[in-house]
């Protein structure tokens, strides 16, 4: 059984080396590029804002949408009422998008940079950019 | 010890390339099938489960029937399976992998697996048989690992797996109890919705699971020094016997329910399985096969001269497992789903691609139970097997 | 090996406690505080909803047609010409083979021979809900037979429990097979089930499933605990009928069928 211990501390080794990438990011702060915000529905904005605040926004915003699609899907709640108590319909091509029209100078660009790759466009559709 | 497993002969070293060749080339495939969608199978709307599924099925039988070595053995004190007592164990790890490679290369969303886990749901009977066949597999490869280790260094086999031996023995039967029930509560499959659906299940199993059992062992004993013996052999044979006797009993019972009942939706599958709806019948020859060499496995079984007669006994082991497999291979599965709920038949065939991928999985088993048995057999080989270091 | 037991030890811990705190992060949800989700103020709502489908009404081809397309195009429904393939939320089934319990040799022609519109039945009991492992399909408190596309697994055993042949899988991608896409919804990807959802979006926004809409009043749309609702006073009126009521599933959409005396 020696050997044997040995070929699973080896394998333990390898796992060790195979996740580093995930825990040694656990903790680090990001430093995202700078997205772009000039899309027509942003710009008629007198007020830029985003439905909860930018701060809030760059670090939760993949938890948020989450949340909003099993808050409509799973309970019916197609309403969001914001910290700022805005009322928005929870909607990712309708609310998000609509805004954010622009989505590979915005979702993607700051995607490309943190190395995700949402599924979500296998099915929501995004308006054609030019 | 498991570094037994990487010295061998060149015989065993060309089997494992032969089968990391195949799985490589099922790997490929599967790739295909992760890109393009489970549209390059034989599935389709009607019938939505296919060979993947079935063969799962066929697995979890396998499985099981190691508790036919284990029950003796353990429970009635019949020493002399000590000697194959583990090639059972292993044939169940071997067997309850490929089955978790089936449910997985059957999924439309795999990388979305652990859903099961995050959103755990006890109503569903999916849910129960992951946990019991994972449990399962955790059980076998404890106690086979464990007292294979024992016999190596020439000491009993540590006592903490003794319950784990007496709790495997009620799980192998949940396994296939659990499976079954994945088919027997569905409204609207009158295939399926029979009560003696777990029974069957099991009879099938305790006849294909050691059929195979015997004739690996058999191929242990041509190709390496390990016997695992004579007497061993007859007495698994025995169970055979019986078991595949029972199976075609309660398939006799299963025609006379719809046969006599005369209740369409009854009916309708046998009628599909056996003679064809409509001018469709592409598993009619296949059902006529099976219940064929059934017969003439029993035939060959129940006979003394032909059951002792290793040569014949080889012979009706392999029909009974080709005869199981093509029942629950493809009888099982796609006659339930054909006629559809409209009472429409479209028929099931599997495709190049989902044979290569199943082929695959096949060979993955294989793998593992090949590199298994070669550990235990360089141990035996080296220290020797007496019964009553057990 | 060049690692003492210690060190090992150590390296081991590490890994553990990363991916600890890695799964643990994927179910802490932050929030915030003051924000809230509500059910949108203007949709409809029921204790259980039900749908009559009144098959004296439909009479022409074009009567069909005008509900199933307007249901698959607002939906992303592709049009896959193999009919193995087919994703189908609502079509035409013929008398015989929608009610096969309730064929005779004898009954008229017409009714036989009658294409009916057959959709999910969104089962007081049912099978698929039942046998889900992830709670992708699940049952909200107004009787829809909801799915969750972004949970679900694809393992087809709610294909196999539903005993009306409702649910369509995703076998290939069904984007190139979409003629006019409506931006609005989402459409479904490979590997995973659909099927007909009373049109909750709609029912979100007050409005009713679009094939009751483009029905003419073909088809109706209620409150089945009731009593004074449309469909409850439909249903007391007229001889209506389910399908597969033996398998006691409660199908939440009744048929009046009628005699060659109403057509
Ligand atoms: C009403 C229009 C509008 C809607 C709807 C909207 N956003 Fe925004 N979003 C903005 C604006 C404007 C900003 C810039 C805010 C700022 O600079 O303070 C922004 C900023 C952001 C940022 C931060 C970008 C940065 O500066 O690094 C993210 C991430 C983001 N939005 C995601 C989303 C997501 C996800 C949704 C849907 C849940 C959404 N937004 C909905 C208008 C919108
Ligand atoms: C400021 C940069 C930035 C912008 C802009 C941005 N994202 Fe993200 N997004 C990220 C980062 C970083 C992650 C990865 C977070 C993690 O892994 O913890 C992420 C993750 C996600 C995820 C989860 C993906 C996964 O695989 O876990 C979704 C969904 C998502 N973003 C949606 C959007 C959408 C939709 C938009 C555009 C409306 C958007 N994001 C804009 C930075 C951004
Ligand atoms: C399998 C296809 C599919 C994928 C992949 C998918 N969605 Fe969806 N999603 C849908 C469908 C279909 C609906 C509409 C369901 C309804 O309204 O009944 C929906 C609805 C939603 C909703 C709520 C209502 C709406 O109109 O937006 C949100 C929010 C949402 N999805 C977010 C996401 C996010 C975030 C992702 C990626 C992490 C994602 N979805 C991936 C198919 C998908």
């Amino acid at each position: 059984m020696y050997d044997g211990g040995k070929i699973i501390a080896g394998i333990v080794i390898f796992l060790i080396f195979a996740l580093f990438p995930i825990y040694s990011n656990i903790g680090k702060a990001y430093q995202p590029p700078k997205p772009k915000l000039d899309t027509p529905e942003i710009q008629k904005m007198v007020v830029k804002k985003c439905v909860e605040p930018k701060e809030y926004m760059i670090p939760e915003h993949m938890k948020l949408i989450v949340d909003w699609r099993d808050a409509a899907l799973r309970e019916a709640k197609r309403t969001y009422i914001n910290s700022r108590g805005e009322r928005y319909t929870i909607s990712l091509q309708n609310t998000c998008m609509k805004c954010h029209s622009n989505k590979k100078k915005f979702c993607d660009e700051c995607h490309k940079h943190a190395g995700v790759k949402p599924y979500c466009w296998d099915c929501h559709f995004v308006k054609e950019e030019e | 010890m498991l570094e037994k497993a990487l010295v061998g002969s060149k015989r065993y070293w060309t089997l494992v390339f032969i089968l990391l060749g195949i799985i490589g080339i099922a790997f490929l495939v599967y790739l295909k099938q992760l890109k393009e969608g489970l549209g390059i199978t034989g599935m389709s709307r009607d019938v939505s489960w296919g060979f993947y599924i079935s063969q799962f099925t066929f697995l979890v039988g396998v499985a099981a029937s190691a508790v036919m070595i284990v029950i003796p053995y353990y429970l009635h004190n019949y020493k002399k399976f000590g000697r194959i007592v583990i090639l059972g164990e292993f044939l169940a790890v071997s067997a309850v992998t490929m089955c978790m490679l089936f449910i997985f290369v059957d999924m439309g969303q795999p990388s979305r697996i652990f859903n099961v886990i995050l959103h755990p749901t006890p109503n569903s009977i999916l849910f129960w048989d992951a946990v019991v066949l994972s449990g399962y597999l955790l059980l076998n490869i404890l106690i086979g690992w464990n007292a294979l280790q024992a016999e190596y260094k020439g000491t009993p086999p540590p006592k903490w797996t003794k319950p784990l031996v007496y709790i495997s023995i009620p799980w192998a039967i949940s396994i296939h109890t659990v499976t079954a029930f994945i088919y027997q509560g569905l409204p609207g499959r009158h295939f399926w919705l029979t009560a003696i659906m777990a029974a069957r299940f099991l009879a099938s199993a305790f006849s294909s699971g050691p059929a195979l059992l015997l004739l690996l062992a058999l191929l242990v004993r041509k190709y390496t020094k390990f016997d695992p013996g004579r007497e061993q052999l007859q007495s698994v044979a025995k169970i055979v016997t019986y078991a595949v006797i029972v199976n075609f009993f309660f398939f006799l019972l299963e025609v006379f329910t719809a046969g006599y009942s005369q209740i369409p939706g009854h009916l309708h599958s046998f009628e599909y399985l056996f003679f064809g709806i409509e001018g469709h019948g592409k598993l009619v020859p296949l059902m006529w096969i099976s219940i064929f060499l059934s017969l003439f496995a029993i035939a060959l079984l129940v006979i003394p001269p032909t059951r002792r007669n290793e040569t014949t006994l080889t012979v009706a082991c392999i029909a009974v497992f080709a005869s199981l497999w093509i029942d629950k291979g493809f009888g099982l599965v796609i006659g339930g789903f054909v006629p559809n709920p409209f009472e429409r038949v479209f028929e099931y065939w599997p495709t190049l691609p989902e044979t290569i991928i199943t082929l695959g999985v096949w060979a993955t088993g294989f793998l593992i139970l090949t590199v298994l048995y070669k550990v235990v057999i360089s141990v035996r080989e080296r220290v020797g097997f007496e019964e009553s270091a057990h | 090996m060049g690692m003492d037991r210690r060190e090992f030890l150590r390296l081991a811990g590490l890994t553990c406690i990363g991916i600890g705190v890695g799964g643990a992060q994927l179910f802490v949800r932050t929030k915030i505080a003051s924000s809230e989700y509500a059910p949108p103020e203007e949709r409809l709502t029921a204790k259980r909803w039900a749908m009559i489908i009144d098959l004296r009404k439909f009479k022409t081809e074009e009567d069909y047609k005008r509900v199933i397309e307007a249901c698959h195009k607002i939906h992303n429904v592709p049009n896959i010409p193999d009919p193995a393939d087919e994703i189908k939320w609502i079509w035409t089934e013929d008398f015989e083979h929608s009610f096969p319990e309730q064929m005779n040799p004898f009954i008229p022609e017409s009714v036989e021979e009658k294409p009916v519109l057959v959709l999910c039945n969104h089962c007081g009991k049912a099978p698929c809900v039942r046998v889900c492992p992830t709670k992708a399909t699940f049952k909200r408190p107004d009787g829809i037979t909801a799915q969750d596309y972004h949970r679900c697994i694809g393992c087809r055993f709610c294909m196999a429990a539903c005993p009306y042949g409702a649910r369509s899988f995703n076998w290939r991608d069904p984007r190139p097979y979409i003629k006019e896409e409506n931006l609005e919804y989402p459409t479904r990807c490979i590997g995973v089930v659909e099927k007909c959802t009373f049109c909750v979006e709609r029912l979100a926004v007050g409005k009713k499933p679009i094939c009751v809409e483009k029905s003419n009043g073909a088809m109706l749309f209620g409150d089945l605990e009731d009593p004074s609702s449309e469909v409850r006073m439909y249903l007391a009126e007229h001889f209506s009928i389910r399908r597969k009521p033996e398998l006691g599933t409660q199908p939440s959409v009744f048929y009046i069928i009628g005699g060659e005396e109403h057509a």
